[in-house]
């Protein structure tokens, strides 16, 4: 594999306010490398909605994103409860968010679809009091 | 439709982006869900919510708006004024509720987006 270009950040867990910044600071990063917007939008928002996930979800977690000539890899991996059934987390309008979170304008069932949606690659390994790491890929070819 | 004739439409007032009221704006999504409006990359442009905190400006961000209107004189904290400063958005707030603001700016041929 070819060398890439690495971006890491630890998602603070207890602040819901600050959760989104790496985000922030990928899109920024990604603009300066000149990638098409459309890229750029895809992967700030898988990004985005894993950073609400680990936030919500996993007390918080590491990202690290990867550019590669080919493709942009998105690593986020947590100490969470662990996903008991990835089938039915999948399914859109699902969720486990408590009602504080939807007060906040998540927990719609909406954040692994959505990320599913906006990359060409998504696995996602768990294990129930582990953790989870979800990879995900968009193409840039 | 440029913002400034949205901004006539709603009544609103500009909490911040002045300079961007000449900008045209094509579509628009109503929301207090940020990930339905997550849900749809098509380029909205706008976004009316009754939703306040920092996850709007956020969400927004990401999606590539160019304006949010709170509606129901929702009033963004001034974190959430200074972070869509830095990030070219401009924030609108009227006293129309949602149904009616939504409805003023479609009958005025501002239309949502294609799913």
């Amino acid at each position: 594999m070819s060398e890439s270009l690495n971006f890491h950040f630890d998602v603070d867990g207890e602040n819901f306010v600050s959760a989104g910044q790496a985000s922030v600071q990928v899109k920024k990063n990604l603009r300066r490398l000149g990638l098409p917007p459309e890229i750029i939008r895809q992967v700030s928002i898988a990004l985005y909605e894993g950073e609400i996930n680990m936030v919500i979800h996993a007390h918080g977690g590491t990202a690290d994103i990867n550019v590669f000539e080919d493709k942009i890899e998105i690593i986020l991996a947590d100490k969470g409860p662990g996903i008991a059934d990835i089938n039915l987390a999948m399914q859109e309008g699902y969720s486990t968010a408590t009602e504080n979170v939807r007060s906040l304008g998540f927990g719609a069932g909406m954040g692994l679809p959505n990320m599913k949606r906006y990359t060409d690659e998504m696995k996602i390994e768990s294990e129930v009091g582990v953790g989870t790491t979800i990879t995900m890929c968009v193409y840039l070819k | 439709m440029k913002i400034s004739t949205l901004k006539e439409l709603l009544e609103a007032d500009v909490l911040c982006g002045e300079e961007f009221l000449e900008s045209d704006v094509h579509s628009a999504c109503g929301s207090d869900m940020m990930s339905d409006v997550l849900a749809f990359v098509k380029d909205q442009a706008v976004l009316l919510t009754g939703l306040v905190n920092l996850q709007v400006i956020r969400t927004a961000e990401m999606m590539d708006m160019l304006c949010i209107v709170f509606v129901r004189s929702k009033r963004p904290t001034p974190e959430m004024v200074e972070a869509a400063r830095e990030s070219g958005i401009a924030l609108l707030a009227t006293s129309k509720r949602m149904y009616d603001a939504c409805g003023t700016l479609f009958s005025n041929g501002l239309t949502g987006t294609k799913i």
